[in-house]
């Protein structure tokens, strides 16, 4: 494996973690359960795809890199099903978010 | 039509899971995929919503653009987390949807929810209830270019 | 290398963890729970290639699965009060 290749997926790796590190410190600092969510959505998007990204330079064309891409797959189809049941069973539970501007009346009267 | 492809699909995935190709796996793997479809058949999910065969190279176009959204707004989110005074202004609001059919709205919303910073909390006929992090983001998608990209991905039937 | 991405996915867990022990609100601990698991995905393919033992990718396959799954199903119970239909509840509340 040439040296670039592999400085590049140590990148990943590094930054990967990072952003995964950093989405569950938003998970701590959020004041409340939506703003939260959107933390949450750092680790699962740019974290996990980076890590992903990262161990497939590792890998190379091999049946490894294909088992990679599918749970990168699985994690991007499958993550915001799980955020969306979320956020509709919290607003349908009487959870009020905390808002700066409420512009969802207007449209509904 | 989506019978086969179905099959065709399911067993690539068992090849690709696998990784051993001596004949009793392979013959065992065609099995369980034909089973898999013809019990989905009975169940009658087996259509084209269930599978959009008819979506799959429009992807090469769209996904580009999606990962590069979800890397710049990604990025947004961290600056937000990082900054000590944490300058959130949550905004309710809601999105027109341009979409025809339910695949189309349901990949806006999933899109939406997607990209950190936005999260669609209701779907409902013509419009989306998004919950966005910041009124930045708010805005960006009342711009409506991803609206515009999706309903051009979705295509005309 | 992939001993500092594990250090960092194990840092990231522990905060999740401490998410969910705080949580106010059940659906703070709900989401708290699906970090978790998708950060197990992630800690579970880079041991894989820690250890060399390609064999944990398929473990992490079936955990990205099973995870969704479980994040539903909790929240189904929590929005309905059990794991069929909301008609059965209604029905139930009646008799």
């Amino acid at each position: 494996m040439s040296v670039f290749v592999d400085a590049v997926s140590w990148a990943c790796l590094i930054a990967g973690g990072v952003f995964c590190v950093i989405g569950a410190v938003g998970l701590i600092r959020m004041p409340e359960f939506f703003t939260r969510i959107h933390a949450a959505g750092v680790t699962d998007t740019l974290g996990a795809g980076l890590i992903l990204l990262g161990l497939m330079l590792q890998a190379g064309f091999t049946l490894v890199a294909v088992k990679l891409a599918m749970i990168g797959v699985l994690i991007l189809f499958t993550s915001p099903t799980a955020t969306h049941a979320l956020a509709k069973a919290g607003l349908a539970r009487g959870l009020k978010p905390l808002l700066a501007e409420d512009r969802s009346k207007p449209s509904n009267p | 039509m989506y019978t086969l492809s179905s099959i065709l699909v399911l067993f690539v995935f068992w090849l690709l899971l696998s990784g051993n190709f001596t004949a009793f796996l392979i013959a065992a793997g065609a099995g369980s995929a034909i089973g898999v479809v013809l019990l989905a058949r009975r169940m009658e999910v087996v259509d084209h919503e269930g599978h959009p065969i008819h979506l799959s190279w429009r992807l090469v176009t769209y996904w580009p653009w999606l990962f590069k959204e979800i890397a710049k707004s990604a990025w947004g989110v961290t600056k937000i987390i990082l900054n000590p005074r944490l300058p959130i202004s949550p905004t309710l609001v809601r999105v027109p949807t341009s979409q025809k059919s339910t695949v189309g709205v349901v990949t806006y919303a999933n899109c939406i929810t997607l990209t950190p910073g936005t999260i669609s909390v209701e779907v409902k006929e013509g419009e989306i209830l998004v919950h966005a992090l910041t009124r930045e983001s708010a805005d960006g998608l009342l711009e409506g270019e991803m609206d515009r990209r999706v309903t051009r991905f979705e295509g005309r039937r | 290398m992939f001993g500092a991405a594990a250090a960092a996915l194990l840092v990231a867990l522990a905060l999740a963890l401490t998410r969910a022990c705080l949580g106010p609100t059940v659906f703070d601990r709900a989401l708290a729970a699906n970090t978790v698991g998708t950060i197990a995905v992630l800690l579970l393919a880079v041991i894989g290639f820690l250890t060399d033992r390609p064999e944990f990718l398929d473990l992490a396959i079936v955990y990205g699965l099973l995870n969704v799954v479980g994040t539903i199903a909790v929240l189904k119970y929590f929005e309905y009060g059990n794991l069929g239909d909301p008609g059965d509840a209604e029905e139930e509340s009646k008799a």
